[in-house]
């Protein structure tokens, strides 16, 4: 196939890319979207076998390598749960850096079959992409991986700081900086696997002081970080399908990144930086005097709720834990034979990623169209009869709006309080992620259900 | 004078990263999961460079110190193309309008 036909086919498929992504504005359009993804990626690899023309027996065994990832790949994608889907992005993620380090590793090894020039002599160009591609792919590859045990529970998902962190992490990165451009002047195999093996080191280290809750902001970075070494290599390859891939994908992750740095009314780098929540605690001890609480029980809260004409229900990831999606819609569904008006309302950082809980909504029926954003819902609360807080905390702390002295002050939270009344659905009093106390708990009319949010939720449907 | 191909390529990536700052905003919030997850799937294009890589050893030599390595990236990579669009199409699948279940 000619060099041009090869380069156009490329460039289609890249543009077929750009329309899944764009499908992905409304959910009616989404799956077409998805369509455009699969016929792109079909394309593309086609083209790259025509273009090398090689169909010897090694063809067979990329048919055959192709087979055994796609049928793992496949097991995965129907067997895993939905409440399992962040470990599941972030185990992703780590397969796409680590495919980016070995293809920068192999054209390292033997530029004559990517047209870049012989060992040892790489042109310059190429030998900068390739380093930057194989660096931000192993910072990809470790980072996810340990996202993917803090997620899965493996490793404990408190923030692990020591002293003199930030300053090994900058030498870190100065150290790649000065590696890459010394591997430049001498082409060094030496250099180019230290080279990946610090950056394998730095992913760990930049991940490993980050929280649990700030989660959303890490898997967002990680796959902007996908991306930029798909295009790191695609400029490598001189591939157009890579190049305009890895932008989108780059971007789209940035994008995510500021949209769940803002719901946290957090600055990027004081994510990034880490430790949230295990050195600011300061000023939330000092104040530890007890207070009346109202807690209630299934009955209670179901003669609430039978009483009231609109609930608006806000989940966390309290709920996801539980797994309590599908038995909170049978108890939407019980609430609406009796006339009552829900609606759900969603935090742009509830959960463990973005649109978390959208998900697990969807996945237990509940139609897209009766849940909300923060935006569209919060002036409604005040309207509302009752709320309903399902495995969420600190997204519904009014102290963000009052107390200027609190490491959450200017977070955008849910409006909660202003409802009539409040049933708080949590397993005891301990306070969020944040690590400070919810004034809503001592609200005259928020009444605590102490149980676990599935069996609470359960019980609260027998009693309606 | 000529311009560099290289130029080329890097307007095509700028150019692109603008294309997906727009579309990327567009994207509605409730579906920003399948959003990670089809993005997670594209990327793994990749597979592109691994088939090269697996292919360049012509002779022979099917493992070869450079082919090696595309072969593993391959196996990465497809699990990732596979199980990316799938999962996707399996959450997509999720999501309706009202009316339809309702009883």
């Amino acid at each position: 196939m000619s060099a041009n036909l090869s380069a156009i086919l490329y460039l289609i498929s890249g543009v077929l890319f750009i329309l899944a992504l764009r499908g992905l504005s409304s959910p009616e359009t989404s799956r077409r979207g998805n369509l455009f993804g699969i016929i792109g990626m079909v394309i593309a690899v086609t083209v790259t076998f025509l273009s090398v023309g090689n169909f010897t027996s090694g063809f067979i065994y990329v048919l055959i390598f192709l087979a055994i990832g796609g049928s793992i790949g496949a097991f995965i994608a129907y067997k895993i749960p939905m409440t399992a889907m962040p470990e599941l992005v972030a185990g992703f993620h780590s397969l796409v850096g680590l495919a980016a380090v070995f293809v920068a590793i192999s054209a390292f090894v033997n530029p004559q079959a990517f047209g870049l020039g012989i060992p040892g002599n790489i042109k310059l160009a190429s030998l900068i992409e390739m380093a930057i591609g194989a660096a931000v792919g192993a910072i990809t590859f470790s980072g996810s991986v340990i996202a993917f045990l803090k997620l899965q529970g493996v490793m404990s998902g408190a923030p692990i700081t020591f002293k003199g962190q930030h300053l090994l992490n900058a030498l870190i990165l100065v150290s790649i900086i000065v590696l890459t451009f010394y591997l430049c002047s001498n082409q060094s195999a030496n250099l180019f696997w230290i080279l990946i093996i610090i950056s394998f080191l730095i992913g760990f280290l930049i991940i490993i002081p980050i929280g649990g809750a700030d989660m959303p902001v890490v898997i967002s970075m990680l796959n902007s970080y996908s991306g930029w070494a798909a295009a790191g290599i695609g400029f490598t390859l001189e591939n157009t399908a890579l190049i305009i891939t890895g932008a989108l994908v780059g971007s789209s992750g940035a994008i995510l990144s500021y949209i769940m740095c803002k719901g946290m009314n957090r600055s990027f780098f004081n994510v990034i930086l880490g430790g949230f929540g295990a050195t600011e605690q300061s000023g939330a001890d000092n104040n530890k005097e007890q207070r009346p609480v109202k807690s209630g029980n299934a009955d209670d809260a179901a003669f609430l709720m039978k009483n009231a004409s609109s609930v608006i229900i806000v989940p966390g990831y309290g709920m996801a834990v539980a797994q309590a999606q599908h038995a909170l819609r049978e108890m939407v569904d019980t609430l609406k034979k009796n006339d009552i008006k829900v609606s759900y309302a969603i935090h742009p950082v509830a959960g463990r990623m973005p649109g978390h809980m959208n998900v697990l909504l969807a996945e237990a029926n509940v139609p897209y169209d009766e849940v909300f954003e923060l935006e569209e819902i919060n002036s409604d609360f005040a309207n509302a009869d009752v709320a309903f807080v399902i495995g969420a905390n600190d997204v519904t702390n009014p102290i963000a709006k009052t107390d200027p002295q609190s490491p959450i002050y200017g977070m955008p939270v849910l409006d909660v309080e202003k409802c009539k009344s409040v049933l708080f659905v949590k397993r005891s009093l301990s306070p969020g992620y944040a690590g400070i106390d919810n004034d809503l708990f001592y609200k005259e009319n928020t009444l605590m259900l102490f149980a676990d949010a599935k069996k609470m939720t359960e019980d609260i449907t027998k009693n309606l | 004078m000529e311009i560099d191909p290289f130029i080329f390529r890097l307007s095509i990536f700028i150019l692109s990263i603008f294309v997906g700052y727009y579309v990327v905003w567009s994207v509605t919030p409730s579906l920003h999961t399948p959003l990670m997850s089809v993005t997670n799937a594209i990327s793994s294009v990749i597979i592109v460079g691994a088939i090269i890589a697996a292919l360049s050893s012509n002779d022979e030599v099917i493992f070869s110190s450079s082919s090696i390595y595309g072969y593993l990236a391959i196996v990465l990579a497809a699990v990732n193309i596979f199980g990316g669009f799938l999962v996707t199409q399996r959450m997509l699948a999720m999501y309706k309008k009202k009316k339809k279940k309702d009883k």
